[in-house]
């Protein structure tokens, strides 16, 4: 068993821990960078909510330890009141020496911030809070879950509300919500109140509700006919007026997380089902982009042999060269595993963006200028459903893309040779022995997740109408990989919504797009350490029924 | 000629030679052992007739024709299936989806058929789940078909293994040491399960066993490997009393010491 030390010492290592973080914080210019945005109009920004939050988790986790009321509560004071004294001597130390020629940030609007106006009001806010959070332990977990959900609901939406505002404004209804709800700028004090406790009423009673089915046997579980039926109907027709509803600028950030979507759908294939790490994935992305471009523009050396080619004939085509180059990287790495198979799919990825960027195939893929003018994508006959003023319609293309990726997804999953997939993932050498051709295995999984992604970048390349090799760095492959490592591996919604946190959320907040990495960086360690299975863990799925 | 015959099967790793020149003659619907001590080669020859080493001399001949350089799941395709030492579920997957993975070589559905899923391949995928179902009722999991392999109680972790490697429909089954880390009671229910396996499904049976009265009274005839040869072969009887088998398992002096005991028996009894 560990350790467990004496309350005193516990507080006061939490609260040095917390302290320090807040002035890290502060000198790298989050805490004043989000000192001037609002969350709830006229009584919090975002950098005092930060400072609370780190004063909270302080109190909360020095507290875990104790089960006796006082010494529990003691605790959480003490624990917030070191982490105000620390950011105190931090801002005495501060207005005593320069060190801005250093840490740019470090400017006296920062140490009055940080100090809360006066150098006590830092101590009672961190003790105050302290408290709060431990006392916050006294409650039942379904309770402290609902609450801090609604919480921080509350929070995101008082963040994007100039947005929700704008949105609205779009069609009529800003006057409704303005004011009681929402405020320019934040949510109103009276929206903040009312936010947060619906919120967590609601997720209130689904966590009982849940709780309550899990005795039940499963065929009780499943809801009814009807209800599905209903909420499938309601989510075609949401899905069918969004773009409308939402905008252009909002249906552009969607059509993004559509197409990130897509690869998500596609390496949730390779990594959470088969269990390969691929990091060099973007590299199918841009194949995809770039037989669109040579097919399609009259730039592409393709087109200017055969004439220019319309999306949908180039559609296969990309399909095609996605699914080969699938099978090409597949073949060197079928004997390798693990951190080594890594590595050449990072070669892999490397590999194909310095191609495109070379002298040598200048020619074709226009070297760094890349390939331009490519063409928006048409209904032949009709109308154009791309290009850069038209994303509301290019909105209906990326959804049926995504909804046949799930769909595909979904029923692979659930099947032979999805089971084959995850056997591989489990065990390759019992997999083997239990007759799964290893070879076929895999080559299908790297070529299914190729398929998803190419097709995600013939879609790209004509939204954008232009393609360059650095926009397909390394690091979409590490986001397409984040985000499925944050929405639960292996899991379908789970990619979904790990695309719309971690694609869609930094789209919208892109007032603080400096910090994108840093927190990009914090939320994944924290996920790791705390919900390593995701936002939505994988369930197995229950085929047998109760009792057989 | 046997189901299964090895003929001087030999696999060394550098200059160590963990499997000598072996020659074995499984009988069709036999229960036959292979016992030694720890690191006499019993695993590696395992390993050898299932693919996941390729020897470097001799053949292995599976019902008269030779697997020998076939992949491992060639090998499964042909009806040899096996458990594992240490346990070797696909531990996320719950016990239904294990026994289904066994089944895979016996199911039809390519990319296509699992993305349409037609008629055919439902009606495969429905057999194969209730296939499993019978299974599992025929290990002794019933009700626990929904169960993640990984949580399930470690006597019935072994039985899933056997219903996988059952589902492949084997001819041969190859248990690796099916008693290991059991309680005696355990032990005696693995023991008439074994027999189960040969009567009820006329399946050749191999065992590697630690457990001396498990295999002397489940096999009818045992192999002794004793650094990677095979020093005898018999009956449980033959095997009891063969002085080589005797002194690999307990040493030069230990064998002197037991004759010694014998012998005072003997004097004192005259």
């Amino acid at each position: 068993m560990k350790k467990e030390s004496h309350w005193l010492t516990e507080s006061v290592r939490g609260g040095l821990i917390g302290g320090g973080v807040i002035i890290l914080l502060a000198l790298i210019g989050m805490i004043g960078r989000f000192a001037e945005r609002p969350v709830i109009d006229g009584v919090l920004v975002l950098g005092r909510l930060l400072m609370i939050a780190v004063f909270f988790a302080v109190g909360y986790g020095a507290a875990r330890n104790e089960l006796l009321p006082v010494t529990r509560l003691l605790t959480g004071i003490l624990a917030g009141a070191v982490a105000g004294i620390l950011v105190d001597l931090f801002v005495l130390f501060g207005e005593g020496v320069n060190i801005r020629p250093m840490f740019i940030n470090a400017s006296p609007e920062l140490y009055e911030f940080l100090a809360f106006g006066n150098l006590a009001m830092a101590v009672v806010a961190g003790a105050i809070t302290g408290l709060v959070a431990a006392a916050f332990r006294f409650l039942p977990a379904r309770l402290r879950s609902a609450l801090l959900t609604g919480l921080a609901i509350m929070v995101v939406i008082g963040m994007l509300s100039d947005q929700l505002l704008l949105i609205l404004n779009n069609n009529g209804l800003a006057r409704y919500v303005q004011g009681w709800l929402l405020a320019p700028r934040g949510v109103s004090v009276s929206g903040a109140v009312i936010a947060s406790v619906v919120i967590a009423a609601i997720s209130y009673v689904q966590s009982v509700r849940r709780a309550g089915q899990a005795d039940q046997p499963i065929a009780a579980r499943r809801p009814n006919r009807l209800v599905t039926a209903t909420l499938w109907v309601i989510a075609v027709a949401v899905l069918l007026f969004l773009p409308q509803v939402l905008g252009p600028y909002h249906s552009e950030v969607l059509n993004q997380v559509g197409l990130f979507v897509l690869m998500g759908l596609g390496l949730n294939i390779v990594v959470g089902f088969a269990g390969m790490l691929d990091v060099g994935y973007v590299a199918f992305f841009a194949l995809g982009a770039y037989v669109m471009g040579m097919l399609t523009s009259p730039e592409g050396f393709i087109a200017q042999a055969t004439g220019a080619w319309n999306f949908w004939e180039a559609l296969p085509v990309a399909f095609v060269v996605a699914v080969i180059a699938g099978i090409l990287l597949g073949i060197p790495v079928l004997k390798i595993r693990g951190d080594y198979l890594t590595i050449v799919t990072l070669g892999f990825g490397e590999i194909i963006r310095l191609l495109a960027l070379s002298d040598w195939l200048r020619p074709y893929t226009g070297g760094a200028q890349g390939i331009a003018a490519i063409p928006p994508i048409e209904i032949p006959g009709l109308f154009s459903i791309s290009g850069p003023d038209k994303p509301q319609r290019l909105f209906y293309l990326v959804l049926i893309a995504c909804l046949v990726a799930i769909f595909v997804a979904t029923r692979l999953k659930h099947s032979r040779i999805g089971r084959a997939w995850m056997a591989v993932r489990e065990d390759e050498d019992v997999a083997e022995a239990m007759g799964i051709n290893l070879v076929q295995t895999k080559l299908l999984a790297f070529a299914a997740g190729a398929a998803f992604s190419g097709i995600s970048g013939t879609i790209f390349a004509a939204k954008l109408s232009t393609i360059y090799p650095h926009s397909f760095g390394l690091l979409i492959s590490i986001n397409i990989l984040a985000l499925i490592i944050v929405g639960g591996m292996g899991n379908i919604p789970g990619v979904i919504l790990g695309a719309l946190v971690l694609v869609g959320l930094p789209e919208l907040l892109r007032e603080f797009s400096e910090f994108r990495l840093l927190v990009y960086g914090a939320v994944l360690i924290f996920m790791m350490l705390q919900r390593p299975e995701g936002l939505v863990p994988d369930k197995p799925q229950q085929l047998v029924e109760e009792g057989a | 000629m046997g189901i299964l015959m090895t003929k001087q099967v030999t696999k060394r790793f550098g200059g160590l030679v963990a499997v000598d020149a072996v020659e074995i003659d499984i009988p069709e619907r036999a229960i036959y052992s292979i016992i030694g001590p720890n690191g006499a080669g019993k695993t590696t020859f395992f390993n050898c007739i299932t693919g996941f080493y390729i020897p470097e001399e001799g053949d292995i001949l599976f019902q008269g024709e030779s697997i020998l350089g076939l992949s491992p799941d060639q090998i499964a395709r042909r009806g040899i299936a096996r458990t594992y030492q240490n346990i070797r579920l696909f531990s996320n997957m719950t016990a239904v989806e294990n026994v289904l993975v066994g089944q895979h070589p016996h199911m039809k559905a390519g990319i296509f058929g699992a993305i349409f899923r037609p008629p055919s391949v439902r009606q495969e995928e429905a057999q194969s789940l209730q296939r499993a179902v019978e299974l599992l009722h025929f290990v002794g999991l019933q009700g626990k078909g929904n169960w993640v392999a990984r949580n399930l109680a470690y006597g019935d972790q072994r039985r899933l293994e056997i219903a996988r490697a059952l589902a492949n429909n084997p001819k041969i089954l190859f248990l690796d040491e099916p008693t290991a880390g059991m309680n005696p009671r355990e032990t005696a229910g693995m023991t008439d399960f074994i027999h189960r396996l040969r009567d009820e499904l006329g399946i050749t049976i191999v065992l590697i066993e630690h457990d001396m009265r498990v295999v002397m009274g489940i096999s009818e005839r045992i192999a002794v490997l004793d650094h990677g040869s095979k020093i005898a072969e018999g009956s449980p009887l033959e095997i009891q009393r063969n002085p080589q088998v005797i002194e690999a398992y307990l040493g030069r002096e230990g064998v002197e010491a037991a004759q010694a005991g014998s012998q005072r028996r003997v004097e004192r009894a005259v």
